[in-house]
């Protein structure tokens, strides 16, 4: 029952460009149903703008929902690859699915370019040839927000984020970098809507400021009751926790807030200004971050297929490498485990006309590679 | 630990606890008078806080909004009840809950279809923002308070109802002996529909309320859900004071033990693993409550034996 009225949803969402006997075929398995769609829409909406803007003819996209369900994203995967032959997977959004799939798909010769998830496990031991990450490794953000409470000079953090592993993974990372002490420290459950609890411990605490990592609905949630408690202690977190796909539903409780980004709106290069632009004619909205790192995943995948075929895996392995792409982030390289190093910005949400949106205010760690990737012998 | 903190995690406990309440007192009413498990309570609750959130956003008003989530959670109930649920009552449970399920698909693609997969906005009305300071210093937020006193005022108002009033005879007679009342020339038909549009538009109103607290997105209604029939369990299946009780008892043992678990077990251990085990405890703290209720009364604490 739950199988066909989805599959049907995951038939409409099917795209093809139109296929050809040598061009590329890529799976594209994200998120498009429940409460983490939006992220999921966002990646195939950037990913597809990109594909859309090569002319190329020779790329079939073939969408589908995995439900945010790890067996539903390893059924996908297996037609994907053995039925469907797709030569690039992608898409996935979340790190447990992620952890599901990509293991048995790189070796099955299949090339997997992560456009939002970013497991420790993958950047270090392990790493795989054929496991691109083109957005961050998880810790990355939370990294750069440890560093960027040191520089605005908090010494008494609150910090809290969801019981599971990149909750942990977040507190770790921000836990790497800050250097002050901890007003408290919270784990909460994945999934909670009503934040209260929380915030009577953080106003009962010696705190001078709170770092969250609370993603999608639990973010807005958390954000509103915050807002509204009077509780008024500087708020620093993530980019996803302040980023386009939910400042809509925060309102104005989210103004002023920091947040630390690979990615900004405003961030001044060419590149970046024309996605922007094509996106919002596109699709009617602004772009979010997600909608970026989608897009830089297909522009380094046509970069690479300009300069070998997928066949010789070998050779598009190496152009693949090489990022021969021009990024909305502007600079762009892999590290030695194919993970990116890559500036990230502080970022301030501030109100442009009637529309909340964030602007960069600094950047908080330069050409930032991640931890792990002396782990990883490749 | 100040004593102003306990204070405002109880009054935390309590708010969570009249909001389940008004989720729990539909579905109580529905399986117990009609025998019927119904899964897409859930949804009705998601339909209220959209049509809140909907009409709040285009007029500028709450109240307005809260109008609208009554009216089109009620609308909704009596849609599903006369078409779908209405020939599922002679079946057995497991019919009812693959229909119901269903419907819960139904409304949750409906809703993406109508909506969007973003999340949509709803703030607390104006008069209601920010804290309200006691004597003594003591701030809780206005909206939570209004809370309270709505689900407090929805309580007296459902007792009354059914201890009061000739419609909560029938009701209590139609939990008791279905056919007797109907022999008796009441139109059951009709009473059933009634009772499902008012748990319908109790989910809607609850939905609502919330709906400015929280992130009003498609499938908000399904943990709830879960919680709600914890609830009718540990309450006693189709009484109104044992779903007022029980869901009073699991909005404070939530609220407390997410607070008071990690704070016991950083006494005796190191406090970032405390933290890790007390949310995991606190996390099934309501279900070991409804493990020991049920020990103890196995039809719930109001229920009636078998």
């Amino acid at each position: 029952m739950v199988r066909s009225v989805l599959g049907l949803g995951a038939v409409l969402a099917t795209f093809v460009t139109g296929a050809s006997a040598e061009g590329l075929k890529v799976g594209m398995i994200t998120t498009l149903s429940g409460g983490g769609a939006g992220l999921g829409l966002d990646v195939r909406d950037g990913f597809l703008l990109a594909v859309k803007q090569s002319g190329r003819d020779d790329i079939e996209v073939v969408v589908e929902d995995d439900q945010q369900e790890p067996d539903v994203a390893v059924q996908l995967a297996d037609r994907l690859i053995q039925s469907e032959g797709v030569d690039v997977l992608t898409g996935i959004i979340f790190s447990n699915l992620a952890m599901a799939v990509v293991p048995s798909a790189v070796n099955q010769d299949v090339f997997y370019l992560s456009p939002n998830a970013g497991p420790s496990q993958l950047a270090g031991a392990g790493c795989h040839p054929n496991y691109f990450n083109v957005a961050w490794q998880n810790d990355n953000l939370h990294e750069a927000a440890g560093a960027h409470m040191n520089e605005a000079g908090f010494s008494s953090a609150f910090i809290l984020a969801p019981n599971y592993p990149a909750g942990q993974d977040a507190l770790t990372g921000f836990k790497r970098f800050y250097q002050g002490e901890l007003a408290g420290e919270l784990y909460t459950q994945l999934g909670q809507t009503d934040y209260a609890a929380e915030i009577a411990q953080i106003r009962a605490s010696a705190a001078d400021s709170v770092f969250f990592f609370l993603p999608g609905g639990m973010g807005i949630s958390f954000l509103k009751q915050y807002a509204d408690s009077g509780v008024d202690l500087p708020l620093v977190g993530p980019g996803f926790s302040f980023d386009q796909d939910i400042l809509g539903a925060v309102g104005e409780a989210a103004l002023g807030a920091r947040n630390t980004s690979q990615w900004s709106k405003d961030l001044d290069n060419d590149a970046n200004r024309a996605f922007v632009e094509s996106f919002q004619a596109e699709y009617g909205r602004l772009p979010s971050l997600y909608a970026s790192q989608g897009f830089d995943t297909a522009n380094l995948m046509i970069s690479a297929m300009e300069k070998a075929d997928v066949a010789d895996m070998d050779a598009f392995r190496e152009a693949l490498r090489e990022a021969g792409f021009a990024s909305t982030r502007g600079d762009f390289e892999f590290g030695p485990n194919h993970h990116p190093i890559q500036d990230i910005y502080v970022r301030e949400v501030v109100l442009e006309g009637d529309v909340l949106t964030n602007r960069i205010i600094g950047t908080a760690l330069e050409d930032h590679t991640d931890a792990y990737a002396a782990d990883c012998a490749m | 630990m100040s004593l102003s903190l306990l204070l405002e995690q109880i009054l935390n406990g309590l708010q969570l606890g009249v909001m389940l309440f008004l989720m729990s007192a539909g579905l109580t009413l529905v399986f117990g008078v009609m025998g019927l498990i119904n899964l897409a309570h859930g949804s009705l609750y998601m339909i209220g806080a959209f049509a809140a959130a909907a009409v709040a956003g285009a007029t500028g008003s709450f109240l307005l909004g809260l109008g609208a989530a009554l009216a089109a959670a009620a609308v909704a109930g009596v849609l599903v009840e006369t078409l779908v649920i209405r020939r599922l009552y002679a079946r057995d449970h497991l019919d009812q809950v693959l229909a119901t399920f269903a419907l819960i698909l139904i409304f949750s693609e409906g809703t993406r279809w109508l909506f969007g997969s973003f999340p949509l906005y709803l703030d607390i009305p104006a008069p209601l923002k920010g804290p309200v300071t006691f004597p003594g210093g003591f701030a809780y937020p206005g909206y939570r308070l209004a809370i309270i006193t709505i689900g407090l005022a929805v309580a007296l108002a459902l007792f009354w109802l059914i201890a009061r009033t000739r419609v909560g005879v029938r009701i209590r007679a139609g939990q008791a002996d279905r056919e007797m009342v109907a022999a008796l020339g009441v139109n059951i038909a009709r009473l059933y529909t009634m009772v499902f549009a008012l748990g319908a538009a109790l989910a809607g109103l609850a939905g609502a309320l919330v709906g400015a607290l929280q992130s009003v997105q498609v499938g908000m209604g399904e943990p709830v859900l879960i919680l709600a029939f914890v609830i009718i369990v540990i309450g006693g299946i189709g009484s109104i004071r044992g779903a007022f009780v029980a869901s009073i008892l699991v909005g404070l043992t939530d609220t407390l033990g997410r607070f008071l678990l990690p704070l016991a077990f950083g006494m005796v251990m190191e406090p970032s693993a405390a933290n890790i085990v007390g949310t995991a405890l606190a996390s099934m703290a309501i279900y070991i409550l409804m493990a020991a209720v049920l020990v103890v009364r196995p039809t719930g604490l109001f229920g009636a034996a078998t």
